[in-house]
């Protein structure tokens, strides 16, 4: 099981802040993720309608699409950060 | 090494008392720069702003950028807070505070944090308008990424 903690208006599309899923083997890469997350439904669909523009973070530390995220406990899909 | 000040907060900040906090009994001081990012109504149109934000990590990300910054502009002090929650336009948003030997490294070092903090601490905008209506997720700025170039 990973946590999987979304924000902003991956949360509001997707209508939870946070679950936790069994992935399949077959997914091994952020890119992975976030093909496999948009087959789960229409508002996952409309979450991740442009896959380049998610931004992702394993355990808390941002990661390109390409990384592995078997060691990860938790993963965090958002847009572009707008602070400051 | 030195210790940064990072704190994200749902309550107001006074830059008086954080200067004062950043700069007390450290007489090598010669430079402070204190940047406050504010809630604009962008011409009355907004009511205000909700910042999202991701606990932990948007804690842990300023840590990391203050980190940069100390050792790239040999900082004697740093103090970034970032605020949370509903924002009305005049209201302060973000204070960077950056203290060094001289002034050039204060104030690249407080430069060099908003623009990182900008592009890489998690937090979000949303607007809401003044006609009632909660509007849209601020974008991204590309302006904002290019600004980054700068420190390469």
């Amino acid at each position: 099981m990973v946590k999987l903690v979304y924000f902003a208006w991956v949360r509001e599309r997707i209508g939870k802040d946070e679950e936790e899923l069994d992935l399949p083997d077959t997914v091994k890469t952020g890119t992975d993720l976030i093909a496999h997350l948009t087959g789960l439904g229409e508002n996952y669909a409309e979450a991740f309608q442009f896959p380049k523009a998610i931004r992702i973070a394993i355990n808390q530390e941002h990661v390109d699409h390409h990384e592995p995220i078997s060691d990860a406990r938790e993963i965090g899909l958002f847009p572009p950060m707008t602070g400051g | 090494m030195v210790a940064p000040t990072i704190r994200v907060q749902r309550e107001d900040f006074d830059t008086a008392i954080e200067t004062e906090a950043l700069t007390a009994g450290c007489t090598d001081i010669g430079a402070v720069v204190a940047f406050t990012g504010l809630c604009r109504s962008e011409g009355n149109r907004l009511a205000a702003l909700e910042l999202e934000h991701y606990p932990g990590m948007a804690e842990a990300e300023m840590r990391r950028i203050a980190g940069l910054a100390i050792e790239k502009f040999d900082l004697l002090g740093l103090t970034a807070i970032h605020r949370h929650g509903r924002i009305e336009p005049g209201g302060q948003i973000v204070l960077v505070i950056a203290a060094a030997s001289h002034r050039q490294a204060a104030f690249d070092g407080a430069n060099f944090v908003m623009d990182f903090l900008k592009t890489a601490a998690p937090f979000w905008k949303k607007e809401h308008s003044t006609d009632g209506k909660a509007g849209d997720w601020v974008a991204a700025r590309d302006a904002d990424d290019a600004a980054l170039t700068k420190w390469q």
